[in-house]
C-alpha cells in the first residue's frame, strides 16, 4: 500500500469557471509512481484546454522521463528523499519543473544515445528525448532540477 | 495493463503488451523473454498494438531483449507501434536496429 499523492492546485480565482494556473506536486522516489503522477498532472496541465494529441504525447513523455531519472539517477531510489514536480500553466506553454534530492550531474556530460557504438546500450536516451520533446530545456547549476518549457495546445 | 504471450501456428512467440512498457515493468518483459529462450523459443514478435506509451527504460530493455534473442540464434520483432511510437524509434534512431512491422501477423508472416 503507497501512501496518497497529495496534489496542490492553484487557481486564477475561486469558483466552478476557474482555470488552474499553476500545480505541484511531491512524488515519493519509487518508480511505480510514475504513470500515476504522469496522469494526473496531464490531466490539470490540460484542464478546460483542447491539446492536440501531440502536445499530450510531448508532455507525457518529457514528464516520464524527468520522473524516472530524478527517482533512479538523482535520488537513486532513497525512500526519505522527494521529488517535487511543478507547472507553471500559461495559455499556450506548460513550464514544467522536477527537482530531486540528489547530487545533481552536470547535463554537458551526457553523451549522445544516436551515436552507433551507443545505439545498442540499455541506458542514455531520456535527456536525449526530453531535449527533442520540449521546446527549452534548463537545468540549475547543481543539476537537480530540470525545467521544461512545453506545448499547451 | 500487462503483457501476455501466445505461440502462431508457425512457432513464433507473440507477446503483447497492453498499456505502457516503462521503468516500473521493463523487468516483466525481460524475464517472459528469458523463460521463453530457456524453453528454446527463439522467434519473437512483441506486439504493440495496445501500446500506448514506452518510455527510454523500456526502449532500453527491448534493446538488451533483442541482443540476447539474437546472440541465442534467434530474431525479435516488433508490430504495430502508433505513429508518436514509431516517432520515438526514429529519434532514437533505434528503427535501424529493429525489423518493424505494421502489424503482427506481418511480423510472423516474416520469420
Amino acid at each position: 500500500m503507497t501512501a496518497p499523492l497529495a496534489l496542490c492546485v492553484r487557481h486564477s480565482r475561486p469558483g466552478a469557471q476557474s482555470v488552474p494556473e499553476s500545480v505541484a506536486l511531491r512524488v515519493p522516489s519509487d518508480v511505480n509512481h510514475v504513470e500515476a503522477v504522469v496522469e494526473l498532472m496531464i490531466r490539470h496541465c490540460f484542464a478546460g484546454q483542447s491539446p492536440s494529441t501531440r502536445a499530450v504525447f510531448r508532455l507525457r513523455v518529457a514528464l516520464a522521463e524527468a520522473l524516472a531519472n530524478a527517482i533512479c539517477s538523482g535520488n537513486r531510489q532513497d525512500p526519505a528523499k522527494g521529488v517535487t514536480v511543478s507547472a507553471e500553466l500559461l495559455p499556450d506553454l506548460i513550464r514544467l519543473s522536477v527537482a530531486d534530492e540528489g547530487d545533481g550531474f552536470d547535463p554537458a556530460t551526457v553523451l549522445s544515445p544516436t551515436d552507433q557504438d551507443a545505439l545498442e546500450r540499455e541506458c542514455g536516451r531520456g535527456l536525449f528525448i526530453i531535449r527533442n520533446m520540449a521546446l527549452q530545456v534548463e537545468f540549475n547549476e547543481r543539476g537537480n532540477i530540470i525545467w521544461m518549457t512545453l506545448p499547451r495546445c | 495493463m500487462g503483457f501476455s504471450k501466445t505461440t502462431s501456428g508457425n512457432g513464433v512467440t507473440v507477446v503483447k503488451v497492453d498499456g505502457q512498457l516503462i521503468v516500473g515493468n521493463r523487468q516483466e518483459l525481460k524475464q517472459l523473454i528469458h523463460e521463453g529462450l530457456e524453453a528454446g523459443e527463439r522467434k519473437f514478435v512483441i506486439d504493440c498494438t495496445h501500446t500506448g506509451y514506452i518510455d527510454s527504460s523500456g526502449l532500453g530493455a527491448l534493446v538488451t531483449i533483442s541482443k540476447k534473442v539474437r546472440e541465442s540464434g534467434g530474431d525479435m520483432r516488433l508490430a504495430g507501434l502508433n505513429d508518436d511510437l514509431r516517432s520515438l524509434f526514429e529519434l532514437t534512431k533505434l528503427d535501424s536496429l529493429f525489423t518493424i512491422a505494421k502489424s503482427p501477423d506481418e511480423a510472423i508472416k516474416g520469420f
